[in-house]
Order: structure tokens, then C-alpha cells, then sequence
């Protein structure tokens, strides 16, 4: 019976996270009209809401070109990697508290691991290995300067999100993430006992998926598409939508760990029965999902993106010496309140 | 005639730690770009809503069309004159008042690049450009246009006939 439920646990997020992220992509071309004074798609179904679909088959339908000497079984690996490393670091994240449903008490979240954030960061650094492997199989210079960037940016940024990480584990005394979310009760939401640590993990979030201001790995006026250059069809299908993955994943696990997860502070004041209070619940940490979500497209649209020297500059010099004294100081004043 | 402001030039040795930190600076693009959302779009519904161009607007050239007969004399001006060597006539001579007409009259749109010197040159007013500017053809056959495409009353034409009396 457990794993019954947890095999539909595990389906019904795949299948939501799949459309969600075709849909982010449809937002992100929708709000990137808007910010232009366009209109963005809107000719296949209601407003354009068929659009994902239509994108994805004709993706499915392209040729799918392998350079020649490009490593053949690498460069199919490679997209797997990125889209597999998106979808399973959300097996983690608790999208609710319990719920009760046909007579079952079913927790919101589908593994509670109690290494969670080991288990993130883990996979974190494995994502970089789609990148760079597609980068070094393509068998070409803009692919391989891209991979190297990859690699590089991934490691320097993910330090300082590791590190503004710790403040939250001091906090909670755990690395399970539904924990976490249990001691940002109420109003003692993360993002106001931690807001250096806040900042600094949302500009590694930002860096680790590739996103604008820190998109050097792909950076079209210089590298063409940098790692996917050679990629086509639905391979290339595969990095787009990691991308997006990427971004809901990073969303999803900015939202657990700094903006309370699915706790809605005023939700017992409503009087619900149990089950609209997991309802509401679920739906708290979805909307602050999508906002999250809109902020990353906003700023994309927003911010330039930086110089080589520079992002390296920012990871080293300036996010990492933050990190650390976020942590020193989360120590010193738990220390001197004598909490714990 | 008003001068342009320009903002005094910052040097990067000016700014106060609050600037360097650059998260002013991001908050001030945010409020920008989400502005800019709630803008009237400029997006036109191209099939749906067509644009109608003003008279000036040179689109594919035409023959003038008069009492069902074309105004052109077949005197070969606007054949010598395109620089795209676009144009191909023939003429011949008729039983009208007009003594000579274009047997074969033959724009190949492909060459032709809408400069107008046709228009420009012609001693009849027999050649004119029309507001017509969607053009699809999908073979290079199709895109030598003869006699039965180009021939259009002059009634359909009088906007731009009238643009060239006054501005010619």
C-alpha cells in the first residue's frame, strides 16, 4: 500500500511538473511580450494556451543531427542528465503538510529523506555534468567554451549556495526539509531571520540554472547557443525544458527553504476543516512558486548579462566572504540568545 | 529649436557604496520592465487587421486601366529606365486614337525592387504604384506578372494618380 501510494505520488508530480514547466515556458515568452509592448503567442488554442503543445511536436518531429566525431552515446546522454537531475531534485521538496484522502493520511512530499539538502546539493553538482558533457561531445569549439563555462560558473556559485544554505540547517537543526518548513511556523519565515542568506542563495539559484544575469554557458551573441549549439530536435527539446525545470526546481526549493514552504500563516484563523487547511496549504506554496517563478522571468528580461571576469569576481570576492559572514553571524547571535 | 538634456556623466570613482552595491540600480530596471507590461501593445493582428498605406506608399507597380483600355503607348521608357531590367514590353500598332499599344506588357516581380522610376518616367501616366504590397507567387513563373494582372481601373487607382498630379 505504501509504495502503491507513493508510486501515485510520484506520478502525479512527474505529470504536474511536465505540463507546469511547458507552461513556464509559454509564461516566460508571454511576459517577455508584455515587458516588450507585444502580445506573444497567441493564435494555437484559447489566448495561446496550446502553444506548448504545438512547440513540442514540432520539436519531436525535427531531425535530430549529430555532428560528425561527436561522441554518439555522450551526446544522447547528455540531455538525459540535465532533464532527469531537474525532475528527480523535486522528489524532495514538501508541497503541503499531510492530507487525508479516501480514508488514507498521505504526506505531501514524495521521499522525506533526512539528508534532504545533502541530497539537493548532490544533485546540484550532478546537473553540471549534463552541461559539460554536452559541451565536450559536440566536437565543437562554441559547445566546449560553453561546457567549461558551465563547469566553472556551477562550482564557484554552488560554494556560496552551500555555505548560505548552513544558516538555515543552524536554525532548524535539520537537513530534513519538511523540518525546515516546520520551524518557519507562522511568520518566522526564513527570509526575515536570514535575509543576507536569502540574497545570496537567490543569486546562486540564479547562477546554478543557467539563468540571465549568469547565462554565460549559453551566451548567444558570443558562443551561438553555447553548450546545445549541436543539438537539435528533441534532444535540444530535452535542455530547454531542463532549463525550465531547472527553474521551478530552484523555485520550489527557495520557497521550502527561506519563504516558509506550504505554511500560510493565517490559514488556522479561517477555520477550515483539516482538509481545505492542506488545500490552502498546497496552493500557498504554489502561488509562491509562480511568483518566484515571475521574478526569475522579470529579471531575465531586466538585467544584462555580465562579463566572464566579472561573475567570477561576484562568486568569489563578494558572494562567498557574504555567505560566510551570514553563517558567522547567524553562530554568534544563536550563541548569545542561547538558543539550542 | 529644444536642446536634449543629457544627465551629467557619474565616473565610478563618484558613486557611494550604496550604488556600487548595484541592487539600486536592479530595483530601478524591475520598476521599468514592469511597467512597460501594462503598456498599450503595439502588436497588429497582421491577417485579421490589415494596414491600408497612404498614398505615398510605393507598392507593385500597375497599368492604368481607361474606358477598358490601358493607357500605355508601348513607347519602351519605363523598360529602358528600370535598373533591375524588370520590365519587358512590346509594342504595336492599333485601331484606336491612341495609334500604339503594348501587345505584351511583362513585370517580373522577382527583379523588380519598387523604386518607382517607372512610375516616374512614364509620358502617360500609364504605369503607376499601387498600395497593393502582398505578394506571393510559388514558382519563378508565377512571378512574371503579364497584362491580366497588371491591367486595374483607374478608378481603383486614384488616390495615388491624384498624389502624383499634386506632388509631381
Amino acid at each position: 500500500m505504501e509504495i502503491l501510494i507513493s508510486l501515485i505520488k510520484i506520478v502525479v508530480v512527474l505529470f504536474v511538473m511536465i505540463t507546469s514547466v511547458a507552461y513556464i515556458v509559454l509564461l516566460e515568452r508571454k511576459v517577455a511580450a508584455a515587458i516588450q509592448n507585444r502580445i506573444g503567442p497567441n493564435r494555437v488554442g484559447w489566448k495561446g494556451l496550446l502553444q506548448p503543445l504545438a512547440d513540442v511536436l514540432k520539436l519531436l518531429t525535427k531531425e535530430d543531427i549529430v555532428p560528425r566525431q561527436a561522441n554518439r552515446f555522450i551526446h544522447d546522454l547528455a540531455p538525459m542528465i540535465s532533464i532527469g537531475v531537474a525532475l528527480t531534485m523535486f522528489a524532495v521538496v514538501p508541497f503541503g503538510d499531510h492530507i487525508t484522502l479516501f480514508g488514507h493520511d498521505i504526506k505531501l512530499q514524495i521521499a522525506s529523506i533526512n539528508i534532504g539538502i545533502l541530497y539537493i546539493l548532490a544533485l546540484t553538482s550532478l546537473g553540471v555534468y549534463g552541461v559539460t558533457l554536452s559541451g565536450w561531445s559536440s566536437n565543437s569549439k562554441y559547445s566546449l567554451l560553453g561546457g567549461l563555462r558551465s563547469s566553472a560558473q556551477l562550482i564557484s556559485y554552488e560554494l556560496s549556495m552551500g555555505v548560505s544554505i548552513i544558516g538555515v540547517i543552524m536554525i532548524a537543526g535539520s537537513l530534513q526539509l519538511d523540518l525546515i518548513v516546520q520551524a518557519q511556523a507562522g511568520w518566522m519565515w526564513n527570509i526575515f531571520l536570514q535575509p543576507i542568506g536569502f540574497i545570496t542563495f537567490v543569486i546562486s539559484a540564479f547562477a546554478e540554472t543557467n539563468r540571465l544575469p549568469f547565462d554565460l554557458p549559453e551566451a548567444e551573441p558570443e558562443l551561438v547557443g553555447g553548450y546545445h549549439t549541436e543539438y537539435s530536435g528533441m534532444k535540444f527539446g530535452l535542455f530547454f525544458l531542463a532549463e525550465y525545470a531547472n527553474m521551478l526546481t530552484a523555485s520550489a526549493i527557495i520557497t521550502t527553504l527561506y519563504l516558509g514552504g506550504w505554511q500560510v500563516p493565517f490559514v488556522h484563523d479561517l477555520e477550515l476543516s483539516d482538509f481545505w487547511v492542506s488545500v490552502v496549504q498546497v496552493l500557498g506554496f504554489c502561488a509562491k512558486v509562480v511568483l518566484l517563478i515571475l521574478f526569475f522571468i522579470i529579471i531575465r528580461w531586466t538585467i544584462p548579462r555580465f562579463r566572464y571576469d566579472q561573475l567570477m569576481n561576484l562568486g568569489w570576492k563578494v558572494m562567498l566572504p557574504l555567505a560566510i559572514a551570514n553563517l558567522l553571524g547567524t553562530g554568534l547571535v544563536m550563541l548569545l540568545m542561547n538558543v539550542r | 529649436m529644444q536642446q536634449t538634456k543629457f544627465k551629467p556623466i557619474i565616473h565610478k570613482r563618484d558613486l557611494k557604496w550604496w550604488d556600487k552595491l548595484y541592487i539600486p540600480q536592479i530595483v530601478a530596471g524591475l520598476r521599468l520592465t514592469i511597467v512597460q507590461m501594462f503598456r498599450p501593445k503595439f502588436t497588429r493582428q497582421y491577417p485579421e487587421e490589415r494596414w491600408n498605406p497612404p498614398a505615398s506608399f510605393r507598392g507593385r507597380p500597375v497599368l492604368v486601366e481607361e474606358k477598358g483600355v490601358e493607357r500605355c503607348v508601348a513607347c519602351g521608357l519605363c523598360a529602358r529606365v528600370c535598373p533591375a531590367l524588370a520590365i519587358e514590353v512590346q509594342g504595336s500598332e492599333s485601331e484606336y486614337w491612341k495609334e500604339r499599344y503594348p501587345v505584351k506588357f511583362e513585370i517580373n516581380m522577382l527583379r523588380c525592387i519598387f523604386c518607382g522610376f517607372c512610375e516616374e518616367v512614364c509620358p502617360e501616366e500609364a504605369i503607376v504604384m499601387s498600395q497593393e504590397y502582398e505578394l506571393t507567387f510559388t514558382s519563378q513563373e508565377d512571378a512574371i506578372f503579364g497584362k491580366d494582372k497588371l491591367l486595374i481601373p483607374a478608378e481603383k487607382l486614384k488616390d495615388r494618380l491624384e498624389y502624383l498630379r499634386q506632388n509631381r
